[in-house]
């Protein structure tokens, strides 16, 4: 068999869509009634739900409330039919704790931890269908439940991956995409100030390759943040005009 | 066989703008920048950067003269001195209790700022602090008023009078704090037949209304006789209106909770929750407010 080409001779990737263009995004906020805020979204065939419990009290040992600020909790886990092969354990393996602690670096940067001093956020996400660029969905999806939760943020955490191939970078890479094993990056963007609150790389690139990967997620995350904002605005409009005076 | 009602997914209607009320809300999102002028003062929901006040949580913008704040839409309860708050214990402590009030700490009751069963007024001694868990224990619930504040958002509640203490057989309903409207009083004996206790918290407790006031409230031996049916039914159509108002988003005082239950009297308790009966008759009631209103 032929390898796969993932950047055909005229410019369109195994979906149709261009090197910098990403896939259909749809969010809805406030989707549950018992946490403080919820989320659910879909990029692509990837999708994710995120809640959020807190600030609130300690719960666990108490000593590992931090005096000064929020200790920002996060647990991420894959539906077991959320794979092509179904998994056996939705959450605890390794791949998945280090997925908790890069979303926990991740929020740890963008809320302001520190009005909160004593108290614990917690932020669950679950990935119902996996479908390539799971952390960025899982950060896009946390950012609009903790925005619901009225928990006050530095600015939106917006994420998206880049890739490269034959020397150009693919945005918002899909399942395909990912399996075939280049490199890859995945940046999660305050998209406002620039900031960046987590950056990865698999394997190695070249660094005059970096530039061009970072530019593609860089731009992928600012259309992401005009997505989430406008979903924002539309749910924020909604309720005050239910709310009246 | 119990017939099952099923239904299926519908497509969420558009809430259609307010209309031209004239006052159009400066609403903000996280990121957004409110103002580049410094002489503004910074209040909760923003922050400064690079002399810019920036918002930090979804909402809209109050200006009180120079102080500018972002109200969020939902948020956990901030405490107020003089607010009326429902709460759980979740712990006994050395003379004191922690309770939880949807607060982002868990507020405390302190063992003196409560009257003792009885209502004699004295030292509070060793064998009261023993006593403790006897008068309230983990899991109990309870009416309060905040007392004080603490820097860190923390509350501190007090019981001494004989509208607070412990709660017995009732309801209660989780809604967001911002759903409560301040009214001068928040414990209000319904015509229908029942009675609620509106925390401004979000925690909302319906119970029977009894007779005689005074030796009841602020006791802590609670009243264990059965409550009758018809009083039952009323609870439970009360539980369900607050909690369709709730969902509708529509501010939760006496005269809403009364009129979406006089709404709610044509259908039957159960079909209350279902989607478009909530609807119904909470248009119902938005409508008589505003007609309220005038």
């Amino acid at each position: 068999m032929a390898a796969l080409e993932l950047l055909s001779a005229e410019g369109f990737r195994p979906d149709g869509r261009r090197p910098a263009e990403l896939r259909k995004l749809r969010a809805r906020m406030g989707v549950f009634a018992q946490p403080d805020g919820s989320a659910y979204i879909e990029q692509g065939n990837t999708k994710a739900l995120a809640v959020v419990y807190g600030p609130h009290e300690m719960r666990g040992p108490r000593s590992k409330a931090l005096p000064d600020r929020a200790l920002v909790n996060c647990q991420y886990s894959m539906a077991t039919f959320s794979t092509g092969e179904r998994k056996r354990r939705p959450h605890g393996d390794r791949k998945s704790s280090e997925m908790s602690l890069h979303l926990k670096q991740t929020f740890e940067a963008a809320i302001l931890t520190e009005l909160f001093p004593r108290s614990q956020i917690d932020i669950y996400v679950q990935i119902l269908q996996a479908d390539g660029g799971n952390y960025c969905a899982c950060v896009n999806a946390a950012t609009l439940a903790v925005i619901d939760a009225g928990i006050p943020l530095r600015d939106y955490v917006c994420a998206s991956s880049a890739g490269l191939v034959e020397d150009a970078a693919l945005a918002d890479l899909s399942y395909l995409e990912e399996a075939a094993g280049g490199p890859q990056a995945a940046l999660a963007l305050l998209p406002t100030s620039g900031q960046m609150a987590l950056l990865q790389l698999d394997s190695r690139l070249h660094e005059d390759r970096l530039g061009a990967v970072l530019e593609a997620a860089g731009g992928a995350c600012r259309a992401v943040h005009a997505v989430l904002d406008r979903v924002v605005r539309e749910h924020v409009r909604e309720l005050t005009a239910l709310l009246g005076d | 066989m119990a017939a099952v009602a099923m239904r299926l997914p519908v497509a969420r209607k558009a809430v259609a703008p307010s209309g031209s009320r004239g006052d159009e809300k400066h609403l903000v999102a996280p990121g957004d920048t409110i103002t580049t002028d410094t002489g503004y003062m910074r209040g909760h929901g923003t922050y400064v950067d690079e002399e810019k006040l920036i918002a930090s949580v979804a909402g809209a913008v109050e200006r009180v003269n120079k102080l500018v704040c972002v109200k969020a839409l939902k948020t956990r309860y901030n405490g107020e001195v003089g607010d009326i708050v429902v709460g759980r214990i979740t712990e006994v402590q050395q003379k004191r209790w922690k309770v939880e009030t949807n607060s982002r700490l868990d507020s405390v009751l302190l063992l003196s700022s409560m009257n003792l069963p009885g209502g004699e007024l004295r030292r509070r001694s060793a064998e009261d602090e023993l006593a403790m868990r006897d008068y309230l224990q983990e899991g109990d619930l309870i009416s309060a008023e905040v007392q004080s504040v603490f820097s860190d958002g923390a509350v501190s509640l007090h019981t001494r009078s004989l509208k607070y203490g412990k709660l017995g057989q009732g309801v209660l309903v989780q809604v967001s704090p911002s759903l409560v409207k301040r009214q001068k009083t928040h414990f209000h004996d319904l015509p229908c037949g029942a009675s609620v206790i509106l925390g401004n918290n979000g925690f909302i407790w319906i119970y029977p209304t009894t007779e005689q006031k005074d030796e009841e409230a602020g006791g802590f031996t609670t009243n264990l006789e059965p409550v009758p049916l018809s009083d039952r039914e009323v609870i439970s159509r009360l539980r369900n209106c607050i909690v369709a108002l709730a969902t509708q988003k529509l501010m939760l005082f006496d005269t809403s909770i009364l009129y979406c239950y006089e709404a709610s009297l044509s259908h039957q308790i159960k079909d209350i929750l279902k989607p478009e009966v909530m609807e119904e008759i909470v248009l119902e009631t938005r409508q008589r407010l505003l007609d309220l209103e005038g």
